[in-house]
């Protein structure tokens, strides 16, 4: 029943464009945060693209995506526009949320994108119940829950696990693992350091997967989505992955050393495709140079967008505190 | 030419410190280049640049301390920067206060300004409201009615239930704190009325003399001789007054009574205490009365008038310490020289403190208001 | 039967009963409608609420859960964004604060954050409150907590009629909606008027008209101050008594135009004084109507501890009708 990943031209540049426009769009994010056209908290995804790109490659329009507030990855892996995206960064109201939500807050209805969750582990209980909801209203969907290693260190993601074990819901739990709750080690935060085997306290079927390889997260994931949709019980994957840059921009780093650093950047997810595609003679370099244009120029059109954007009017402040009705 | 500047690192990041240039004057930087480490509240971070081109200058020096966005270095041949973002508009001014019910007939008044107020005497229908949403305020008040004490004007508008409040409290205090003894004589009022008859007669009604004006000047005259009886009791002794500052009971239309002064009653004569009294009634009906006539009196007088009982008890209006009641004149038995007839009487009574007197001298208090009375053509 | 059989007779019925019927007409009425919480369907309910619901309905619809509170009160909020309109029942108030993170930090932002793309209709219910000697961690009346949260609606059924149908409402509304029901209230039993089937979750009503003096109140605290104002009548005094059904939003518009007339206003609360929903009833009458007070706004609230166990410290610490009838009397007569 697994489903296979061919990785073709077509398939392997799809994957590669996916991360490199995630990879580019928060350098610009970036610079644009340190020339303070991004302000709040923004927390960039580089070193985990393959996460993302990987799994979300792997679910149908129909299936439905919970994550944390390092969702930039997320949000263009599954198609909400750079656009609307960066308006939103830029808390315009040509943003996907209006500017309401910011970096740590992306939602979009088209793409069943449940947030951008800034408490951590608050989206778990949330994606357990999406799930509940689908499966109740007979839709054959798959809800997949983004959360980092911290999450593990909240109950909610043990209730969470629980509850969807017991009424054997359609959840993939992905765990991006990337061994730091902000600064916090996994060592020193888990007594049980290999995430994949607490599931087998909820009897959830789970696997570890090398989180810097996109193809072996999709493969992953395929697997597990099969997995789900055939057993209709929830499936934990951990991607073991690393974030290069800090944890929010205001980080000095103290609590890793360069070195760990350098080490994992030499797996970075995006070279390591990149080469291999090349080696394999599935992609040449004048059209990774193309690749590379196109991607320049979207994030140009986005930022050229984002700075048209206009403010929200302030008389609208306390609209969608309270809904008028449900939107359908 | 561009600028490389202090960036913003976090959202808390207001400045930061230059610890470090990576680079020189002349160096070629590229994007994604460490030019150099600045120093924050949370460590030290290496700062990248986005733009390409040759250092030309460094303008912050090592060990500068800079707010975010100040120029550290400057660039030729880079693309410029782009201006950081406009502001937000800022919001509009906070919407006014939801519009307030309004009760008609009824002026929004301060808690403080509506007790100020009272105390005037000052109606505050007649303030004009200076405060929020036109209410009157203190300093509304205050502008009506300028110092305590000094003879505000007072006008309609005294509060009814404020005065019951205030009747309240010292009769109250009286029954609570004055040992009261009662004495009463009946006294013939032939004397006085024929006087008053005699000197009525010629003149306008508005002009004519009130037996009232009678019993004010003898018992003025009788209390001048009786000073135990003229005066207040304060902090635990009696003080004499300094002069016969007969305290009048005016009822008021719509209940309450307030008993202003007439000041040295005993070397006042009848007309002009006849004014007197005229003038005091209109003007506490008017509430026109000045705060000065209220707190002087020495001994009070209520005198119940032809519509009145025959004779009233009175209770002593603290602190002074004796109070005067005339009853109706009344047609009644009257023996004289051993024959019975028929005789206007009048009953005065007299409320003492015995803390101050005793029954003997309220007795020759009353037997002198009599003794003067009966030589009515004398007053 | 016979030609009255179509008449509907007038009910008496416990506040327990009217709940359990309110929860099983939405089911019926609804398929996207399920209950769950623990407890709710083998045991019956804590407070026997849905018991033998389970049996009629299913075990789908009157869902038990773990003692997971973070995990399935953030689950009712996902199922209600996945398009189901869950009815979400936590033992008490004092175990939602396990929870608290879902329902402020999910349930009152998301509408928000996302732009208005999503709503949460959900429906959490709760017992509150204090008088059944459940001491310090089963008491507590934190309803006013609630209330203080934008993107939250927050009712508090005092009345059998309300307990019988606020939740319809509340199930319609694209909000989050907190019902809180006093635990004294289950046993209270009154008569439904059968002409009666829907109420409003906006306004106050006037339970008791006065004009002497204005008595705020909601939930338990309600028949103390019907109580109060029978004997403040005694007395000479016709109190007015509000009952606010709604905590969030507030009804104010009926208590300041009570207040208009009356001119005092006494607000009786189970809560704490301290920062609480009595304190902002005071502040947004004195801020709105203050030219319109003729006394100082007294409140009659619990006293300031974790409420005890041994009866005669919890009675001590709740607002009693005796307080109630002294703080009225003391603004009307000044004594």
């Amino acid at each position: 029943m697994t489903e296979k990943v061919h990785l073709d031209h077509a398939h392997g540049r799809s994957l590669l464009t996916s991360m490199l426009r995630i990879r580019r769009f928060e350098e610009k994010c970036f610079e644009l945060y340190q020339s303070e056209k991004i302000r709040g908290f923004m927390h960039l995804y580089d070193g985990e693209e393959a996460v993302s790109v990987g799994i979300i490659a792997a679910l149908r329009p129909e299936d439905a995506i919970v994550a944390t507030y390092r969702e930039h990855g997320q949000a263009l892996a599954r198609g909400i526009g750079m656009d609307a995206l960066m308006a939103e960064l830029y808390g315009k109201q040509q943003g996907c949320c209006r500017g309401r939500g910011g970096s740590m807050h992306v939602f979009s209805r088209a793409a069943r994108f449940y947030g951008g969750n800034a408490i951590v582990a608050g989206g778990l209980p949330l994606a357990v119940g999406i799930a509940m909801g689908d499966k109740m209203q007979g839709r054959n969907a798959v809800t997949a829950c983004f959360f980092g290693d911290g999450a593990v260190d909240e109950g909610a993601f043990h209730e969470s696990m629980n509850l969807a074990s017991l009424w054997n819901l359609p959840v993939l739990f992905v765990c991006e693992n990337n061994l730091y709750a902000m600064g916090m080690a996994l060592e020193r935060a888990e007594a049980e350091t290999d995430i994949a085997r607490k599931a087998a306290g909820y009897r959830v079927a789970s696997e570890a997967v090398d989180g810097m390889n996109v193809v072996a997260a999709e493969v992953a994931a395929r697997r597990a989505i099969a997995q789900i949709r055939e057993t209709g019980k929830p499936f934990l994957l951990e991607c073991r992955t690393y974030r290069f840059r800090a944890h929010s921009m205001f980080d000095a780093q103290l609590y890793r050393s360069k070195e760990e650093i350098e080490t994992w950047r030499k797996k970075d997810p995006v070279q390591q495709l990149q080469s291999w595609l090349q080696q394999a003679g599935l992609l040449h370099a004048d059209e990774i140079a193309r690749i590379e244009a196109d991607i320049a120029a979207e994030i140009d059109a986005a930022v050229a967008f984002a700075e048209a954007g206009t403010w929200e009017p302030v008389e609208d402040l306390e609209r969608f505190t309270l809904m008028d009705k449900v939107p359908q | 030419m561009t600028d490389f500047r202090m960036p913003s690192l976090g959202a808390d990041m207001e400045a930061g410190t230059l610890v470090e240039w990576r680079v020189k004057p002349g160096a070629t930087v590229k994007r994604g280049d460490v030019v150099a480490v600045v120093e924050t509240q949370k460590g030290a971070i290496e700062i990248e640049i986005f733009n390409e081109g040759l250092v030309s200058e460094i303008v912050v020096p090592v060990g500068g301390r800079v707010p975010v966005g100040t120029v550290l270095a400057r660039l030729e041949g880079a693309a410029g920067a782009r201006e950081p973002a406009a502001p937000p508009p800022l919001p509009p001014p906070a919407p006014p206060v939801s519009a307030l019910p309004v009760t008609p007939g009824r002026p929004r008044i301060s808690p403080a300004a509506r007790r100020l107020a009272a105390a005037r005497g000052i109606d505050i229908q007649r303030v004009a409201g200076t405060g929020p949403a036109g209410a009157i305020t203190v300093a509304d008040v205050e502008a009506v009615s300028p110092a305590p004490g000094a003879m505000p004007p007072q006008r309609p508008g005294f509060d009814p239930a404020a005065m019951r409040q205030a009747i309240a409290a010292a009769m109250s205090r009286s029954k609570r704190e004055i040992p009261h003894y009662y004495l009463s004589q009946t006294v013939d009022a032939s004397a006085a009325l024929a006087r008053l008859e005699r000197m009525n007669r010629e003149r306008p009604p508005p002009e004519r003399l009130l037996p009232a004006a009678l019993f004010l000047r003898a018992t003025a005259l009788a209390v001048a001789k009786t000073p135990e009886l003229n005066g207040v009791w304060e902090d635990g002794r009696f003080r004499p007054g300094d002069g016969v500052h007969i305290g009048w009971a005016i009822a008021l239309r719509g209940g309450g009574l307030v008993a202003p002064a007439i000041r040295n009653a005993d070397r006042r004569p009848l007309d002009d205490l006849m004014a007197a009294l005229r003038d005091l009634v209109l003007r506490a009906r008017s509430f026109a009365l000045r705060s000065s006539e209220l707190s002087d009196p020495t001994i009070t007088v209520t005198s119940l008038g032809d519509r009145g009982a025959d004779a009233v008890l009175p209770i002593i209006y603290p602190p002074q310490v004796a109070m005067i009641g005339i009853g109706r004149i009344v047609t009644r038995p009257w023996v004289i020289d051993g024959t019975l007839g028929p005789r206007p009487i009048v009953a005065i009574t007299l409320a003492g403190d015995h803390r101050a007197s005793d029954g003997h001298r309220g007795g020759l208090l009353l037997a002198e208001i009599d003794r003067l009375l009966q030589e009515a053509e004398t007053l | 039967m016979s030609a009255s059989a179509s008449v509907p007779m007038p009910q008496a019925m416990t506040y327990r009963e009217a709940c359990k019927q309110a929860i099983r007409a939405a089911i019926i009425a609804d398929p996207r409608v399920f209950l769950m919480g623990e407890d709710v369907a083998r045991y019956g309910g804590c407070y026997a609420v849905t018991k033998g619901l389970a049996g009629e309905l299913g075990e789908e619809r009157i869902r038990d859960t773990p003692l997971s509170e973070v995990g399935f009160v953030g689950a009712g909020i996902g199922a209600a964004i996945a398009g189901m309109r869950p009815i979400i029942e936590i033992m008490t108030v004092n175990f939602s604060l396990l929870a608290l993170d879902q329902i402020v930090n999910n349930a009152a932002t998301i509408a928000h954050m996302s732009g208005g793309q999503f709503a949460v209709p959900l429906v959490i219910s709760m017992s509150t409150g204090a008088g059944r000697q459940l001491a310090a961690q089963h008491s507590h009346s934190l309803e006013g907590w609630y209330a203080h949260i934008p993107g939250l609606k927050v009712l508090a059924p005092a009345t059998v009629e309300d307990a019988r149908h606020m939740l319809q409402p509340a199930l319609d509304d694209p909000n989050p909606v907190l019902i809180f029901e006093h635990v004294m209230l289950y046993n209270r039993e009154d008569v439904l008027d059968p002409n009666v089937t829907e109420v409003d979750i906006v306004s106050a009503k006037i339970r008791r008209p006065g004009r002497d003096i204005t008595l705020v109140t909601y939930g338990g605290s309600l028949f103390k101050t019907l109580e109060a104002a029978t004997a403040l009548q005694q007395d000479g005094i016709e109190a007015e008594v509000i009952d606010l059904r709604v905590l969030r939003p507030l009804d104010m518009a009926t208590v300041i135009a009570s207040v208009a007339r009356t001119r005092r206003l006494v607000i009786v609360d189970e809560g704490w004084k301290s920062g609480s929903l009595s304190a902002e009833i005071a502040t947004r009458v004195v801020e709105e109507a203050f030219f319109e007070l003729d006394a100082p706004i007294r409140r009659v609230c619990a006293r300031e501890v974790p409420i005890p166990y041994a009866a005669h410290l919890e009675q001590a610490a709740l607002p009693q009708t005796a307080a109630i009838v002294a703080a009225a009397r003391g603004l009307v007569r000044g004594a």
